[in-house]
């Protein structure tokens, strides 16, 4: 059976404008920030994978070019076979029934000027599918499936608690049945009490609905909860993929590691052994040629310098690094 | 080892129209010398406002009602607000939540640290100078010199938070507040900026208040730690004795809500949400989210000792104490 | 463990802005008095024939150039007319000319201000640009010059008074899109398949309307005090149609002989008009903008 996602080489660069680009020009740098390089990624039905990595490295890049919040530079994004990448407006208009996306901040997400009712009624209203009154019955029936009480759907989002409104954010993407939904870090802005109630709501969704999800987050340990596979990105490249429980058992690439590492563990006994990295992340206007990590790694050789394709290493498994 | 810090009966309310918001209700904490002390809580729990009722910046509408402060000898809490402003600067120091916005956006933060060494140290400004190069190697920045002629918007987040606390050590405080110091951190510097902070605890001997909601952060870090929810400190003590036997209700919720990278658990949400602040429920705040509640629960719980070094401010783990022993 | 009903999640109560408004109100006795004011305004221009003791046209030589009196409370011009009957009449167009004047140029720069936020490169440029040619014109010289083009008539006063304030709401409109565009909501009704048509004028321009509120009262007293100028310059409203700064300008010519009742009251009309919407424009961005608030 063929993914139900397939991303290959999608890649992003945002030119640079006005003063800053005057300087890059005069120094001789590039012209633009190569926010995503050649990321390449399969997505089952039913399937989450989990998108991690630091500020910067480009995972809600990729979750803006799938949804097509903005366009890529190239590569393409096939969804039941459909490459979205190359849909123009109109016809991506009618295919964003089949993608949706739930932002991090469930309060800026939401327009303050609309009520409940309204929003997550407007992705059936420009579907165009079913009448008002199936419109309304969906509208109750979404508002049940997050666990909102019917009364709040003339709400406004000023009037909900912070994990209300998340509910609401999640209503609004499930509504017109996507198969796919993008969660950008959904859950980071919450309370450590709401968190768990939104990170099991979701795993709840998943379940019943058949939905599949790219989970991008920072939070090693949520992904780790609600992803199946996960992949690792630094610097706009993908530098590891692998099973979940592989991932966290035997780390293969030297960034995962250092990832890995540095999460702090709820157990004051837990032996934790440091993988650190020098210095800082470099700047996305000077990644080193090679492998991104070269600079930092101390396990760098000089092998690195040359460029580093990812690769299967066992079945589900791939790692971009010359050493693993 | 000897307290530094000793908060009694805390009480910190904010007047608004409706009624005062009772933001922070009977807090006791003690802290000693040298460790490094956690005060964990979801936000609202009051934590914050603990730690600003602490360095007395707590601002109308808000006030201290009632409590002690006591700080190496000394009650905060009544002090002239002219003594206050000595201790504050030089004994106890404050690590900010959002570096970047904390630092002076067009003075090198070199000449940052220097001023705080040059008014509170009364050294020259040569002098000064050359100790601001000197705290920012202490605090792990490389090529000190280079980067204490830059400014806030040259730095990364994480060198940010590094000035910050070499502004913090430049007065050589007994005690170091750090709110939240790696909010907007990503986790590999977040751990390093924690790991620093630890160590510059154990080098300089100051004590530090870690705030955070990470129950990672302080299972690594914290010697100590006190749990708060709603205003109220519910239970304190030793980090190991409280992961490994936590005896409050919500400390039990708490560790059992949380996904894990090192076992793999069964998440179980905290019921309910935190009590408004306003007309809270009077005795326990935990009570109508507490799969334990007793009537009882109405009258405020008393802390009790459960072992040497573990607090805990519950009727239902009382009982279950006094029946264990 | 509650998943799908969730009674545990507190529900904040609803705020409810028009109570806070007048509860704010009434500890700002400056605003209310300004309110009032423009209350009165209103009704008595709307009811004009009950409020106004007399007939504003109606003369009556033998009572010509009376001061004020308990007849003639605001005293009588020239031809014996009530003074108090005719500032109360010229308040139908004194308030009605600039308040259409004030719509037509809202709508006008919300539509423009708003599209050339939201799209931005080139649109943006060539609209700036234009604003920024407009707006090199002092206000006034640009409507007398205006006013003089296009000729007299009530309609072209109302035109002149809109393109003067037609900058004003384009920029204002464009800096609140620049904000919002970014915002993750935007972002969400693209992704649920919205139109750029109805991201910005059903998601966007919703939220900027606070200091459009704001800014169109200030410009109501704005547009009074152009009008009133140039009339008084005789640009503006033209006699038998009267005016309060028609009134001023008539007025003007019997200070020497010593008459000043008929330059200072409607002058006086004018000022506290002008200084009532200028009042409630502050309070209402004190209430609806919260950047400002405590800014005095």
């Amino acid at each position: 059976m063929p993914p139900l996602l397939e991303v290959s080489e999608l890649s992003k660069a945002f030119p640079l404008r006005g003063a800053t680009r005057m300087l890059a020009t005069f120094r001789g740098g590039p012209q633009a920030v190569q926010a995503v390089s050649d990321v390449s990624f399969n997505v089952a039905a039913g399937e989450t994978l989990g998108l991690i990595g630091e500020s910067g490295c480009g995972k809600s890049t990729v979750a803006r070019c799938i949804t097509r919040v903005i366009d890529p530079t190239s590569g393409t994004v096939l969804l039941n076979g459909q490459n979205i990448a190359a849909l123009d407006k109109t016809a991506m208009r009618r295919a964003r029934h089949d993608v949706q996306m739930v932002f991090q901040d469930p309060t800026a997400a939401l327009n303050p000027r609309l009520t409940v009712r309204r929003m997550v009624e407007e992705p059936l209203r420009l579907e165009g599918k079913l009448t008002s009154t199936q419109r309304r019955e969906r509208l109750f029936e979404v508002m049940d499936d997050v666990g909102l009480g019917r009364d709040l759907v003339d709400r406004y989002p000023h009037e909900m608690s912070g994990g209300q409104r998340q509910r609401v954010n999640i209503a609004r993407a499930i509504a017109t049945h996507p198969r796919f939904v993008v969660l950008d870090e959904p859950t980071s802005a919450l309370d450590v009490s709401l968190r768990s109630r939104i990170i099991l709501l979701l795993e709840h969704l998943r379940k019943r609905l058949g939905l599949a999800y790219l989970f991008i987050s920072h939070d090693i340990a949520t992904v780790k909860y609600l992803a199946q596979r996960i992949a690792v990105m630094y610097l706009g490249r993908i530098v590891e993929e692998a099973p979940g429980a592989e991932l966290f058992a035997r780390p293969a690439h030297p960034y995962t590691r250092a990832l890995l590492s540095a999460v702090p563990v709820p157990d004051p006994d837990a032996a934790t052994e440091r993988f650190p990295l020098s210095g800082e992340i470099p700047s996305p206007l000077a990644i080193p040629t090679g492998c991104a990590l070269r600079g930092r790694c101390p396990l760098a050789q000089p092998i690195c310098a040359e460029p580093v394709p990812l690769r299967d290493i066992a079945p589900g498994r791939k790692v971009a690094c010359h050493l693993a | 080892m000897t307290a530094l810090l000793e908060t009694e009966a805390l009480t910190v309310h904010f007047a608004t129209s409706d009624g005062p918001v009772e933001a922070v209700d009977g807090a006791d904490l003690t802290v000693r010398t040298g460790e490094v002390f956690g005060l964990v809580g979801e936000s609202g729990s009051g934590k914050s406002v603990t730690a600003m009722a602490i360095m007395r910046l707590i601002q109308p509408p808000g006030r201290i009602v009632k409590g002690s402060i006591r700080f190496a000898g000394i009650d905060l809490a009544t002090l002239s607000e002219k003594a206050m402003r000595d201790v504050r600067g030089s004994r106890i120091a404050l690590v900010p939540q959002s570096p970047r916005t904390s630092l002076n956006p067009v003075m090198s933060v070199g000449k940052q640290i220097s001023r705080v060494i040059s008014v509170h140290g009364g050294l020259g400004w040569r002098a000064s100078g050359a100790r601001a190069i000197e705290l920012l190697a202490m605090v792990g920045v490389p090529d000190p010199a280079h980067r204490a002629k830059q400014y806030a918007h040259q730095l990364s987040g994480g060198t940010c938070q590094r000035v910050m606390i070499a502004m913090a050590l430049a007065t050589s405080p007994q005690l170091l507040i750090a709110d939240e110091p790696t909010t907007g951190l990503d986790v590999s510097i977040a751990s390093r900026i924690i790991e620093l902070l630890r160590d510059l605890g154990k080098r300089t001997g100051a004590a530090i208040i870690l705030i955070t909601h990470d129950l990672g952060t302080v299972a690594q870090s914290c010697d100590r730690f006190a749990v708060m929810h709603a205003g109220q400190i519910v239970e304190s003590g030793d980090t190991r004795c409280l992961f490994r036997a936590p005896a409050h209700p919500y400390t039990h919720a708490l560790l059992r809500s949380i996904p894990r990278v090192d076992a793999d658990v069964v998440l179980q949400p905290i019921a309910g949400s935190v009590p408004a602040l306003l007309h809270p429920p009077a005795g326990c705040r935990y009570q109508r989210r507490c799969e334990l509640a007793m009537p009882v629960c109405c009258e405020k719980p008393r802390r009790t000792s459960v072992s040497v070094s573990h607090d805990v401010a519950c009727f239902a783990a009382e009982k279950k104490y006094a029946a264990a022993s | 463990m509650t998943l799908t009903s969730a009674p545990d999640l507190a529900t904040p109560p609803v705020r409810r802005p028009f109570r806070q408004g007048m509860a704010r109100l009434r500890r700002d006795p400056v605003s209310l008095g300004a309110l009032i004011i423009i209350l009165a305004m209103v009704l008595a221009a709307v009811f004009a024939p009950w409020a106004a003791p007399y007939d504003p046209n109606a003369t009556d030589i033998s009572v010509a150039l009376e001061a004020s009196s308990w007849a003639h409370l605001l005293g009588t011009d020239v031809y014996g007319r009530d003074q108090l009957s005719r500032i109360i009449y010229a308040a139908r167009i004194d308030l009605l000319i600039p308040a259409a004047a004030t719509a037509i140029a809202l709508i006008i720069g919300c539509a423009i201000g708003a599209v050339a936020g939201y799209r931005g490169g080139w649109l943006d440029h060539i609209v700036m640009r234009c604003v920024e040619a407009v707006m090199a014109f002092p206000a006034l010289v640009l409507a007398m010059g205006l006013a003089a083009a296009l000729g007299s008539g009530l309609g072209n006063l109302v035109i002149v008074i809109a393109v003067t304030q037609v900058p004003t709401y384009l920029r204002l409109i464009r800096g609140e899109m620049l904000r919002v565009r970014d915002m993750e909501y935007a972002e969400a009704a693209r992704t649920v398949g919205n139109g750029d048509g109805r991201i910005i004028f059903v998601h966007l321009l919703p939220n900027c309307i606070p200091p459009i509120i704001v800014q169109a009262t200030l410009s109501l007293g704005y547009g009074l005090l152009t009008m009133a100028t140039l009339s008084f310059l005789g640009l503006g409203v033209r006699p038998p149609d009267s005016e309060w700064g028609e009134m001023t300008a008539e007025g003007a010519s019997q200070i020497v002989t010593g008459e000043w009742w008929l330059f200072v009251f409607p002058g006086l009309a004018i000022i506290f008009t002008v200084l009532a919407f200028n009042l409630v424009g502050d309070a209402l961005r004190d209430l609806l903008d919260p950047r400002m608030r405590g800014v005095k």
